[in-house]
């Protein structure tokens, strides 16, 4: 069971954002994809995530090809994506962001909303337990009937990552967890994850963090100028000397 | 003076309904439907030539609110791929697009000529006080019930997936659900709201003609919203009648001072007047009266 990446390629005009990229992971897995500025690591999220079409190559999760799957399928497919900038819904409070995300919602229908309120609202009871042991395990417990919109960045990245939870994927694309979120809450963040991937959920994480990326995972993808320049454990593709020139300049270590 | 305070109220609860549809599409959901006055004439149209051909009210109100949610789904269709500020030209194109429909398909319409005789509701208690108040009645009741319907949605899954919607839209294809289906079903509901208005103009004013479909009805049921509040169900209630109020209470100041003011200066001060209240709203409550979706 695996997340299957084969030679991606994306222009826009004459710029290749993406050349060829491909790469594999278990979709219970942990991958780090780590690479300078402009290397194409946010792009390449964006197309196996479906918000952004690829010139060429194909996507599959778990044997089952996505390419013909616009963003919300692919996610329906067991696939969930944060963002780099957090997108929480503003002006619903956290608990409302995580209850948003659950699936297959009965009140989610005109009909069944007004036609069988009493499923309606048995089914809310559960969803809001849920979301609840959620918010306890991310530790939002206090902020649970805030609106989103006034957290700090952080705590957004948290409620990202609970509403992800919520829709009950296979693997989770965390872009950028770490940026801007005080270090502290990094080591919050990398604790949480743990505790998810040894439950069985994978997840494939972009970081410019190089250091808390490689105590967080067992393999690095490296990326320039949208190629894979390297694929291993950190300490072998820190020790590469095509990874050193690009991502740290050419700097000894 | 009753008969005057009767009709008014009439008209008042007609904008409540047209601001309820808007609620429902901008202050909940974010759609910028500047072309509510097409759903408005679609309904009023829709039920005034069906009932002038023997059918019953009931159903030529039914058949309104139902032309008119159709109507909303091509637009909603077209619309779903543009950004915000593309929905709101195209919806303000399709308002205009009715109105230019009416005036020239005569056949249907009798064109700028317009309807005369439309079948007045509770047309049986005359057409005096009583059957004004049977009116009231019924559109009071309409209202009440689009309210309470409206604040189930606010406070259910479905109302929770339109403002997360309104929020970002991204973020919710990211969790797996398809903002569309939601988005036209909101377009139609709020589109069917309007039509239920218009069949009620249509059958108490009795005549229809193009020149009552401007775009300034659908720009004074924005300012309804925004000076009651955005997002609130209150907010569409209180702002509707505050709007009438503004709208007829200018009125007076010619009975204050007569001989100051001529009439056509009169209708230009009545247009400043909202205009200034709008921009003192936004200045020092944008918010409106009762408080938007920003501060629950």
């Amino acid at each position: 069971m695996s997340l299957v990446v084969r030679d991606i390629t994306k222009a826009w005009g004459g710029f290749r954002a993406l050349d060829g990229v491909s790469f594999e992971m278990e979709s219970s897995g942990l991958l780090g994809i780590i690479g300078p500025n402009g290397a194409g690591k946010s792009t390449l999220f964006s197309v196996v995530s479906g918000f952004i079409a690829a010139d060429a190559g194909s996507v599959a999760l778990d044997g089952t090809p996505l390419d013909r799957l616009g963003p919300a399928a692919r996610a329906r497919a067991g696939m969930i994506r944060t963002f780099q900038v957090p997108r929480e819904f503003h002006h619903l409070t956290v608990r409302e962001n995580l209850m948003a995300a659950a699936p297959g919602q009965s009140g989610e229908g005109l009909l069944g909303l007004f036609l069988r309120p009493g499923r309606v609202r048995a089914e809310e009871d559960a969803i809001r337990a849920e979301a609840d042991a959620t918010i306890d395990f991310l530790r939002l417990a206090r902020v649970a009937d805030t609106p989103a919109g006034r957290l700090s960045g952080g705590q957004k990245k948290l409620v990202e990552l609970g509403r992800a939870l919520m829709a009950k994927p296979r693997l989770i694309l965390l872009d950028e967890p770490f940026a801007g979120v005080n270090p502290v809450l990094i080591e919050e963040i990398m604790a949480r994850i743990r505790d998810l991937n040894g439950r069985g959920i994978g997840f494939l994480v972009i970081e410019h963090d190089l250091d808390a990326l490689s105590r967080l995972v067992p393999r690095l993808v490296v990326m320039d100028r949208g190629r894979v320049l390297a694929t291993g454990t950190p300490q072998a593709v820190l020790a590469d000397a095509a990874v050193r020139e690009a991502y740290l300049g050419g700097a000894p270590a | 003076m009753e008969a005057y305070i009767v009709a008014i109220a009439i008209v008042g609860a007609i904008y409540v309904l047209l601001t309820l549809g808007l609620t429902l599409q901008y202050g909940l959901t974010g759609l910028v439907n500047f072309g509510h006055v097409g759903f408005f004439a679609i309904g009023a149209y829709a039920s005034a030539i069906v009932s002038m051909q023997g059918v019953p009210l009931v159903a030529s109100f039914a058949f309104a609110a139902l032309l008119a949610a159709l109507a909303a789904w091509p637009i909603g269709l077209v619309a779903l791929r543009l950004r915000d500020d593309y929905f709101a030209v195209v919806t303000l194109g399709f308002g205009e697009t009715v109105r230019l429909a009416i005036t020239s398909e005569k056949w249907l319409t009798n064109g700028v000529q317009g309807i005369p005789g439309i079948p007045r509701t509770f047309a049986g208690l005359g057409v005096g006080l009583p059957g004004a108040l049977a009116t009231l009645a019924a559109i009071t009741l309409v209202c009440v019930a689009a309210a309470l319907a409206l604040r189930r949605i606010t406070r259910s899954p479905f109302g929770r997936v339109i403002e997360a919607i309104r929020d970002n839209e991204e973020a919710l294809k990211a969790l797996g659900k398809d903002p569309a289906r939601f988005k036209i079903q909101v377009l139609a509901l709020g589109a069917a709201l309007a039509g239920i208005a218009g069949a009620f103009y249509a059958h108490y004013i009795t005549y229809l003609s193009p020149d009552q479909f401007i775009p300034l009805v659908t720009f004074y049921v924005w300012m309804a919203m925004i000076m009651g509040g955005v997002g609130r169900v209150s907010g569409a209630v209180v702002g509707a009648l505050l709007l009438m109020l503004f709208l007829e209470g200018t009125r007076f100041l010619r009975d204050i001072a007569p001989d100051a003011i001529s009439g056509v200066a009169m209708a230009s001060l009545r247009f400043g007047a909202v205009g200034l209240a709008l921009i003192l709203f936004t200045l020092f409550r944008p918010q409106g009266l009762v408080g938007d979706y920003t501060r629950r």
